[in-house]
């Protein structure tokens, strides 16, 4: 009930965001400024110092964000991104320039500024905390467990049970327990942000390559801490093949294993997020693409670019819920294949590999 | 190209941020979700498993229970029939023995008529003895008063005598 109603609403506020928003930010634009739709779109998806939501005339709606920069020569420096009034100006020796920081006399950086992915994404956690931890003591309590789940319960549950009867178990046999925690963690890490990033207005924190880097050298490590004699037995001296095709197998299997895995992981995820938000972002930009032609022309447009933004959102919002269950799922595929013995189990590890790849 | 790029920053609290959730959740929400859960499936599972023994138990009972109901019965019925049968018998039996006692006593009455008509019978002979020789006396005395005729008596009982 409660999810039916936020859905709802999130796709009401998301159609009228999706109007107004990039109405105003287009219309903000300095009269006889061409129309840049790629640039637009790229900026909507791109990490930001702020977070943007309209320009009208010289008026920009944002909220300003930390900027944290450590320099070796100046050491550490935080102020607000309010400073560089927009790429306007410079503050402490730093200026932005296209959305990024650097260092006036051109010196080394490094930026740990609170962007308005870091931000989007803490919020998403603490949500995502708050709400396992109550769903958590409800089930200290008694409630779900001697009777009936309550509230959210009931939306988080079955993903659970999904995540370990879908993913884990099938998976990983007998040693499932072990890694539910990070398989849960992780499947709701990536959830919650996809859902948050699908919020009009907010940041495209799950289609950044930082983000899906991180996770992806994380479930590299988990595989690689469950690997076992076996696992690298058939990589570097693959059973069955003649020596000359050892030669050239052994840098493919170590390859697959410690490079495309992950790579596959974090490209799939990063993409597939940045494609729905560009699709997303195009069906409204196409409002003033024709609009820009002529006013009848974009008016006209609207209403079928409106129904195909809903209709994308909503496929976006399945995305959202299948790339968290695909990263997680195919983690589980790599761990359970690098811990994995006998060579039947070896086999069912290469179909599922095959399908990681496609 | 830039939006291929991973940023230091982000890479940062990317990592860091799920660091801290990961020990957060791991510590207070999924292990008591995931007991919780199972539990509740043992929970589930137990009272299956209870309610499908009970249904057997009683299903079980049941059959016990008419058989029970059937053997009790049969028993009742076998109960009466013998109950009949003794009643019939101790009739029978108080007639025959009725009848047997009564025959007695019919008898001892016959035997103990037949005693006192023979005892009645002796004594009218006795009677009718004594009288017999009291008239036989007194006639005999009156008719032996003369020698003769005594004379004559005893000859002819001697001639009695003889004969025999």
């Amino acid at each position: 009930m409660v999810q039916k109603c936020l859905k709802s609403l999130l796709v009401a506020v998301f159609g009228l965001m999706t109007v107004l928003t990039p109405a105003k930010v287009l219309a903000g634009g300095a009269p006889g400024e061409k129309l840049d739709p790629a640039k637009i779109i790229l900026d909507h998806i791109k990490d930001a110092h702020e977070f943007h939501f309209f320009t009208l005339g010289d008026f920009h709606a944002t909220i300003p964000l930390p900027v944290i920069v450590f320099s070796p020569e100046k050491g550490l420096s935080v102020f607000s991104s309010s400073r560089f009034e927009h790429g306007h100006a410079a503050y402490n020796g730093y200026e932005l320039k296209e959305g990024k920081i650097v260092a006036q006399d051109g010196s080394a950086l490094y930026d740990f500024s609170m962007t308005k992915n870091v931000v989007q994404m803490i919020l998403a956690l603490i949500v995502l905390v708050l709400l396992m931890n109550g769903i958590a003591k409800k089930y200290k309590k008694g409630i779900g467990v001697t009777s009936a789940p309550t509230g959210w319960q009931n939306a988080v549950e079955p993903v659970i049970t999904f995540v370990r009867d879908e993913v884990a178990k099938p998976n990983l046999g007998k040693k499932w327990v072990k890694y539910m925690p990070y398989l849960l963690t992780l499947f709701f890490f990536i959830l919650i942000n996809n859902l948050f990033g699908l919020i009009p207005g907010a940041a495209n924190v799950t289609g950044n390559t930082a983000f899906t880097i991180v996770l992806g050298v994380i479930s590299l490590i988990v595989i690689m801490f469950s690997t076992n004699s076996h696992f690298w037995g058939h990589i570097f001296w693959p059973p069955g093949v003649p020596l000359p095709v050892k030669l050239i197998l052994i840098p493919i299997e170590l390859l697959g294993a410690v490079v495309i895995k992950p790579a596959a992981l974090i490209i799939r995820l990063f993409a597939n997020m940045v494609a729905g938000h560009i699709i997303i972002l195009s069906f409204v930009s196409l409002i003033f693409i024709f609009g820009a032609m002529s006013k009848v022309a974009g008016i006209g447009f609207s209403p079928i670019s409106v129904a195909f933004t809903v209709f994308i959102y909503f496929i976006e919002l399945l995305v959202a819920f299948i790339q968290a269950f695909i990263f997680t799922n195919l983690t589980a595929v790599f761990i359970g294949q690098a811990f994995e013995g006998g060579h039947d189990d070896h086999h069912s590890g290469e179909h599922a590999h095959g399908h990681a790849v496609a | 190209m830039d939006l291929l790029l991973p940023h230091v920053g982000l890479i940062f609290w990317t990592l860091l941020a799920f660091l801290i959730v990961f020990f957060l959740l791991k510590k207070f929400a999924w292990k008591a979700i995931l007991n919780g859960l199972n539990e509740r499936e043992a929970n589930i599972n137990d009272a299956i498993a209870t309610a499908e023994k009970v249904k057997m138990e009683m299903a079980q009972m049941k059959s016990e229970n008419e058989a029970l109901l059937a053997t009790a019965r049969e028993e009742r019925a076998q109960m009466l029939k013998e109950a009949k049968e003794i009643k019939d018998r101790m009739i029978n039996d108080a007639r025959d023995e009725a009848k047997v006692q009564a025959a007695k006593i019919i008898a001892d009455a016959q035997a103990s008529i037949q005693n006192q008509k023979m005892a009645a019978m002796i004594d009218i002979k006795n009677q009718v003895g004594k009288m017999v020789i009291e008239v036989s006396e007194k006639i005999l005395r009156k008719e032996l008063s003369n020698k003769p005729e005594q004379e004559t008596y005893i000859r002819q009982l001697t001639d009695e005598i003889k004969l025999n």
